[in-house]
């Protein structure tokens, strides 16, 4: 015998929606949803798309110095969104606008780290998303420690749905290989925590492909660590939202840990800076858009819902409104004040650094014509 | 009665169960901090007393336990981590600087860090690699955390008290050779301010600085000065980021002379730092160059030799001698 076996074909995933936009079952997760709820899944995805399009723009117009997009992830990003309760906390890497957005956090607000002008810049617990996170995978290990917190505060299986709570936690394919996303795995089994890992493989760890990473479906990596893991198509918003759904419910009455990967693809650059162009063929980017998640919803609303026009143009003026009001915000976005950094360093000052402060204070004061 | 005669392992024990039963946010989480109570026996009884979902047996990861504090801190939380020893606290090198340090600021003040990291540190035990490690200087130079170290019983019960309670993270070294060394530990007192240094023996002749496991040798050789008729002034700095270097400029103004010890290799360390500030503000008063004594740059010798590593009596005489005839 071998202990090498053959490697095997890759696996199916969870689909609810064809990329041709034909609505099929899965035994495992039914999903009922309304039209109006299709409607309003599409808008989430066109504004998003539309925003992240803005973010690209105002980053080539030098308003923002980075930009990360997340053009072609909206389905994944937006089905997890949408299947998170108020009370549940999400941490997500630096590419969830999507996520973001159906957290209520306002795209400006994320620009700001973009542009320069703040190092993350909101208050994760006011609307249950924490800071964009930057190192890979460390934020799999602080969603780990709040699912405890969750969990020492009572707030799993109890039955109550407004109380009980669970965590999501997204990383990409290229931090799978990280410690500490293992780390967090191992935790969150050991502790049978009320977390979802949400694995967006969008192939691309800026140069390196999958194969880089990995010699298995990540969604198998579960298995060893002993909680479930599942793939679905990152690009059809109702498998995002069906799994996600049933794996956040599991997690808050109790059941532990899932790990779902939204099989996806990033259409654009890793970030800004990036140039794609020298590292993967524009085939395989073809191949991808047509599995674009917004036209698949659209054929849907079109064909089988009846949507007529007046819908999609209502839309396509919101996101023009969205993006005017997005660039004018961003460019009004004031820089901080050169004396701000020192602020907020502690929440207790030391008298170090406000001599430090001070001393910067007085420098800037000595120039002619400063401000007395 | 509230005064005892306390190990340093005891008052540190006595520390973390006031404020466990002060507050119910604060948790333990650490390795073999549970049943075994520490490798130190730190937190012996604490699990006991407290369940195990207050005095929390980690899964075996560095970077976990202290990125596990982060989100338990998000979500309310006070979590004192445990670092078994020195030498394993690097793999939760990135939580700490990366992650605790910026998280207060990146939150524009909005979210607290009252994260305490207990690191033993330091040699003289005759441990293993990785067992005997100084890094402090490691911490001190990053932004946005606090890096204390106690050196007697009644300064470990109330600066971790203090460490305890203070919103920002601390990186609280203790010097695990003196774990065991026995000293009075009132517990009604009025403690000092967690960030201020303190002269500990008086003298005109000579400043002496040290911290942690370095203060008692350095009153021994402020004992042995004194038969060769010089007065050494010794002074615990306890507290290492932010510095208080004013009793240390006091000190100067009045010595002209100053060493500094530390277990830590001299290059880049705290000595380096102190000698910075103290000819920034008392230049003219200096009657020679600051001295450090220190660990060698060498890796941490095989224990057999770490005597000759590790600054002694000796070696803190022979630079009070150079500083005393420059």
């Amino acid at each position: 015998m071998s202990l090498h076996h053959e490697v095997p074909p890759e696996p199916d995933l969870v689909q609810l929606l064809t990329p041709e936009g034909i609505r099929v079952e899965h035994p495992d997760f039914p999903l009922s949803i309304t039209d109006d709820e299709l409607k309003s899944l599409f808008r989430d995805l066109t504004l998003v798309r539309r925003f992240d399009a803005e973010g690209t723009a105002l980053q080539r117009q030098g308003e923002l110095g980075l930009w990360a997009s997340c053009l072609g992830q909206e389905a994944a990003q937006v089905g997890a969104g949408r299947a998170m309760r108020v009370q549940d906390m999400a941490f997500p890497t630096y590419r969830e606008h999507g996520v973001a957005w159906c957290r209520d956090v306002d795209p400006v607000t994320l620009l700001g780290m973009f542009r320069g002008v703040s190092l993350g810049g909101w208050n994760p617990n006011e609307n249950n998303f924490n800071l964009y996170t930057i190192v890979l995978g460390a934020q799999t290990l602080h969603a780990v420690g709040y699912a405890m917190g969750v969990a020492r505060d009572g707030a799993v299986g109890t039955g109550d749905l407004d109380r009980d709570t669970a965590v999501l936690a997204f990383f990409g394919d290229g931090a799978s290989s990280q410690g500490d996303v293992n780390e967090a795995f191992i935790w969150a089994a050991a502790g049978n925590l009320p977390v979802v890992f949400y694995c967006q493989n969008n192939q691309w760890a800026i140069s390196e492909p999958l194969e880089r990473q990995t010699r298995v479906p990540l969604f198998h990596r579960a298995a060893g660590f002993g909680f479930p893991g599942i793939r679905i198509d990152g690009n059809d918003v109702l498998a995002c939202l069906a799994v996600t759904r049933v794996a956040l419910d599991e997690a808050r009455s109790g059941q532990g840990p899932t790990l779902i990967e939204a099989y996806t693809y990033r259409m654009a650059a890793h970030t800004t800076s990036d140039d794609p162009t020298r590292y993967r063929l524009s085939d395989e980017l073809e191949t991808w858009r047509l599995r674009d998640p917004i036209e698949r919803l659209r054929a849907y609303l079109i064909r089988e819902a009846g949507v007529g026009s007046d819908f999609f143009a209502e839309i396509d003026a919101e996101s023009e409104a969205l993006a005017v009001r997005i660039r004018d915000a961003c460019r009004a976005l004031p820089d901080p004040d050169p004396l701000s950094p020192f602020d907020q360093v502690f929440a207790e000052m030391t008298e170090e650094l406000a001599e430090q402060k001070a001393g910067y204070a007085a420098y800037l004061d000595s120039f002619e014509g400063a401000e007395a | 009665m509230s005064t005892a005669n306390l190990s340093m392992a005891a008052a540190l024990n006595a520390a973390l169960r006031n404020r466990m039963e002060a507050d119910a946010k604060v948790l333990v989480m650490g390795l073999d901090v549970g049943k075994l109570g520490g490798v130190f026996r730190i937190t012996d009884g604490l699990q006991k007393d407290f369940g195990e979902d207050r005095v929390i047996d980690a899964p075996l990861g560095e970077s976990g336990i202290i990125g596990a504090a982060v989100g338990l801190a998000i979500r309310g939380y006070r979590p004192v981590c445990e670092i078994q020893f020195d030498g394993f606290v690097y793999p939760a090198f990135d939580q700490i600087v990366s992650q605790v340090a910026k998280f207060h600021n990146r939150s524009l003040g909005q979210v607290k860090m009252p994260i305490t990291v207990r690191i033993p540190y330091g040699g003289g035990i005759g441990a293993v690699e990785h067992h005997s490690e100084s890094p402090e200087a490691y911490f001190a130079h990053t932004a946005g955390l606090k890096v204390v170290t106690c050196a007697n019983p009644s300064d470990a019960y109330w600066m971790l008290r203090q460490s305890v309670d203070c919103d920002d993270p601390v990186i609280f070294f203790e010097p695990k050779r003196r774990y065991w060394a026995k000293g009075q530990v009132d517990t009604e007192a009025s403690p000092p301010p967690l960030h201020s240094a303190r002269v500990v023996r008086p003298g005109k002749d000579v400043t002496l600085v040290a911290y942690g496991p370095m203060v008692a040798t350095a009153l021994d050789a402020a004992n042995a000065a004194r038969e060769d008729g010089h007065e050494v002034e010794v002074i615990d700095l306890r507290s290492l980021s932010p510095i208080d270097i004013g009793p240390v400029v006091q000190s100067v103004t009045k010595t002209g002379r100053l060493v500094v010890v530390h277990e830590a290799s001299v290059n880049l360390g705290i000595g380096a730092e102190i000698a910075a500030r103290v000819q920034e503000r008392a230049f003219y008063s200096l009657e020679a160059p600051v001295l450090r004594v220190g660990g060698f740059d060498t890796p941490y010798p095989a224990s057999r030799i770490e005597e000759e590593w590790l600054p002694d009596v000796d070696r803190i005489l022979d630079a009070v001698d150079r500083t005393l005839t420059y």
